[in-house]
C-alpha cells in the first residue's frame, strides 16, 4: 500500500497529511496505537526515519501522543482532531479554489457546478 | 556510529581517472542513495569503500582505519555481478557464507529467506533472476555490518522484485545504526526511502545533501537535480 509522493513537498510532510486525513475519517479512531515506524515504513514505502520525523512533528502538532516503551496513539481530544478536520478541509477549499481561477471560472459558477456534483453523488448535506 | 571518510581519493584505471579528488565524510547511519550517469564512478566509490580496491592517492577510512582487504567486518558489498555459487542450494550457500564471514547471522539469513519465500533445497542455478537476487541481498544483510554497500540491487528486476527488495531493506536494516549506500538507476522509485543523496558526474561528488532538507529548500525531485548538475 505504498503511497503515491508528490516532487515538491518534503515525504515527511505528505505522511503527515496522509496520516492526518485517516485521523480525520476515522480510520485511525481516537486513542488508537498507530503501526511502528518500521511497520509504517514498509506500508507506505518510505524510510523509517522519515517515519520517526513525521511521528515527532505530529506530536508537535498534539495530534498523536506517544507513551514510553508502549508506541504513538492518536490523540483522544476531539476539539484537536475537529480543528485538525477543518484545516485540512480548508486546504482543499483553496486548491478548489485555485484551480477554478486558473480555468477562468468565477465563485458563482464554480458553487453551482460544487451543488451540482454534491447533489449528483449525494453526500452529507 | 561509523564514519567513513574519503580524503582527496583519486582512482584510476589505467590512464582514464574514475573518481577525481574525492572529499568527503558520509552521514553515520540511514540509507544513502547515490546515482549518476553511467560510468560515473559509482560503483567504483562503493568498491573503495568497502575496501575491495585501492585508490591512487588520498585516503578511504572506516571509523579511522583505511579500508582494504580486512574490511569485511565493517562493510558488505553487493555486487551487481553474479556471486553466488550455481551448484549450491539456497540452505547450502547460507551454511557456506557463515563460515566465509564473521559475524554472519545465520538465523537472520534463514529469516529472510523465508520472508522472501525462497525454498532453501533450491539450487541457486535454478533460481529466476529476481530470486537469486534476493539470496544475495538476504547474505549481504546478514552480515550485519554497519556499512552495507549495494551496487544495483534494483538493476534489471520486475517491479514487484524491486519492491521485494526495498521493503526487505526498510525491515531490516537498523537505520540507526547501519549506513546503507545503494547506488541505482531507479532514482524515482529510491527517492522515498533516501535520507541522503550522492550525485556523481564524471568520477566528482557533485552534490552531497539531505533528502528532506534538499525539498524543503528546493522543492524539486531528484530527477530534476540530476538533470540540472549532469548537463
Amino acid at each position: 500500500m505504498s503511497i503515491e509522493f508528490n516532487d515538491y513537498q518534503p515525504i515527511y510532510q505528505q505522511l503527515m497529511d496522509h496520516i492526518s486525513q485517516r485521523i480525520c475519517r476515522g480510520d485511525l479512531a481516537p486513542g488508537e496505537k498507530l503501526p511502528s515506524v518500521r511497520v509504517m515504513a514498509v506500508e507506505a514505502g518510505v524510510n523509517p526515519n522519515t517515519v520517526s520525523r513525521t511521528y515527532m512533528e505530529l506530536e508537535r502538532e498534539k495530534i498523536v501522543e506517544s507513551r514510553r516503551g508502549q508506541g504513538t496513539f492518536v490523540t483522544e481530544e476531539k476539539t484537536v482532531i475537529e480543528k485538525l478536520r477543518k484545516s485540512q478541509a480548508a486546504v482543499q477549499a483553496d486548491r478548489f479554489k485555485s484551480s477554478m481561477e486558473q480555468l477562468g471560472i468565477d465563485k458563482e459558477t464554480a458553487f453551482q457546478l460544487l451543488e451540482n456534483t454534491w447533489d449528483r453523488n449525494g453526500g452529507a448535506s | 556510529m561509523t564514519n567513513v571518510s574519503c580524503s582527496n581519493v583519486t582512482k584510476k584505471y589505467g590512464r582514464k581517472e574514475a573518481l577525481r579528488e574525492v572529499d568527503l565524510t558520509l552521514p553515520e547511519n540511514g540509507i544513502a542513495g547515490i546515482i549518476g550517469p553511467n560510468g560515473s564512478g559509482k560503483s567504483t566509490f562503493l568498491k573503495l569503500i568497502s575496501g575491495l580496491i585501492r585508490p591512487e592517492s588520498g585516503t578511504v577510512t572506516i571509523n579511522g582505519t583505511e579500508t582494504g582487504r580486512k574490511s569485511g567486518a565493517e562493510a558488505a558489498y553487493l555486487s551487481e555481478e553474479d556471486s553466488l555459487y550455481d551448484f549450491m542450494t539456497v540452505g547450502k550457500t547460507i551454511a557456506f557464507s557463515s563460515g566465509v564471514y564473521p559475524g554472519f547471522d545465520r538465523e537472520l539469513a534463514h529469516t529472510l529467506v523465508e520472508e522472501m519465500k525462497l525454498d532453501e533445497n533450491d539450487k541457486v542455478k535454478h533460481l529466476s533472476r529476481g530470486n537469486k537476487a534476493r539470496l544475495k541481498l538476504a547474505v549481504t544483510m546478514a552480515r550485519k555490518t554497519p556499512v552495507l554497500c549495494l551496487d544495483e540491487p534494483l538493476s534489471g528486476m520486475d517491479p514487484l522484485v524491486r519492491e521485494d527488495i526495498l521493503r526487505l531493506i526498510v525491515t531490516h536494516l537498523d537505520v540507526e545504526h547501519q549506513l546503507c549506500l545503494i547506488t541505482s538507476h531507479e532514482v524515482k522509485e529510491l527517492e522515498p526511502f533516501l535520507d541522503h543523496v550522492l550525485i556523481i558526474h564524471d568520477g566528482r561528488i557533485v552534490v552531497d545533501r539531505n533528502v528532506e532538507e534538499l525539498k524543503e529548500t528546493e522543492r524539486k525531485s531528484l530527477i530534476d537535480l540530476l538533470r540540472e548538475v549532469t548537463v
